[in-house]
């Protein structure tokens, strides 16, 4: 399935944005998602399917002004 | 705390709230955190890759730094955007508190008012304490604090310019109508004599980045506007003397030698 990640195009296995985030890596790194520019809490990712062409935003904190 | 700061009901000795953007390392932007004695420092949310761990390390610096987190939604150009991430900040966090950015042009980094209103709106509706980046437009404040801010943070001069304050009749007319509410000068100041001429005027506290993180010594830079900071609040609570046109002297004349009208 092809979605974007932070602004990329890429071909993902995983059908969940928890599983995404599994298959990317992001093990127990601390982040926030959003899908399609709706914020999505950590505790419903596993329940929050991704379809084709979707749009999915992962942050981390960072230095800000 | 004899003159404490309350911002959404949290009393703070510290007028100063700091940035934590573009230090030269994260071990100086630690002991300038210490220097500027600051009990708020803005963080923000950039996107990361998996496997990254740059934002957990720069977290932990900043929750051992004992400093209350102000999130931000800077580069936001729209309200939903702005939206969504005061959201994902929440969580990630763990505060209400946001300092809400809606971007409305690119060359001045001028907040876009009218999203910014909305945005407020929204979010005060779903609990944020919301900190709002605006212009000094009395109308834009009272629409503000109808939306339900209860903190307003006009700018000086435009983020990262450094110029000071560009419309002291703006932001003074602003205390004026405001007396009651919190107001936070937030961005442009780029010395500390900045900083105190704003205190000066009867703000409650200023918010800086730029002018201490790009100092040739940012530590001792931080420092220096803590002193800002103090001396001008310590000013206007001490109400400064009324400007004037013509000089008085301030030696007593009578008596004065070879003063041959004098009797």
């Amino acid at each position: 399935m092809r979605i974007r990640v932070n602004g990329h195009e890429r071909d993902v296995a995983a059908r969940t944005l928890a599983a995404l985030l599994e298959e990317l890596e992001y093990g127990d790194q601390l982040v926030a998602t959003a899908l399609n520019r709706d914020f999505v809490r950590a505790k419903d990712r596993v329940e929050t399917p991704l379809r084709e062409n979707d749009s999915v935003e992962i942050v981390a904190p960072k230095q800000g002004g | 705390m004899d003159d404490a700061l309350t911002l959404y009901d949290v009393m703070l000795d510290s007028r100063l709230l700091l940035g934590t953007a573009r230090y030269p390392s994260p071990a100086i932007l630690a002991q300038a955190i210490r220097a500027a004695k600051t009990q708020i420092v803005t963080v923000s949310l950039r996107r990361e890759a998996g496997g990254s761990r740059g934002g957990e390390s720069f977290w932990t610096l900043i929750r051992e730094s004992g400093a209350r987190v102000l999130p931000n939604t800077a580069g936001c150009r729209t309200v939903k955007e702005a939206v969504t991430t005061a959201q994902m900040a929440r969580e990630v966090f763990g505060t209400d508190w946001i300092k809400l950015e809606v971007i409305g042009d690119e060359d001045t980094l001028q907040p876009d008012v009218f999203g910014l209103v909305e945005a407020a709106r929204i979010l005060v509706g779903d609990g944020f304490c919301v900190f709002p980046y605006m212009t000094e437009d009395l109308v834009v404040a009272e629409k503000l604090l109808d939306a339900g801010c209860r903190v307003l943070m006009p700018w000086a001069a435009p983020i990262g310019s450094g110029r000071g304050i560009n419309n002291i009749f703006g932001l003074r007319s602003l205390r004026a109508h405001f007396p009651q509410t919190p107001l936070v000068v937030d961005a442009g100041l780029g010395a500390p004599s900045h900083a105190a001429a704003v205190m000066e005027l009867g703000y409650d506290a200023v918010l800086l980045n730029t002018a201490v993180s790009r100092a040739g010594d940012p530590v001792a830079m931080a420092r220096a506007f803590a002193l800002g900071v103090n001396a001008g609040r310590a000013a206007f609570l001490a109400k400064p003397m009324t400007p004037r046109d013509f000089a008085r002297p301030s030696t007593p004349v009578i008596g004065r030698a070879f003063d041959e009208g004098a009797a």
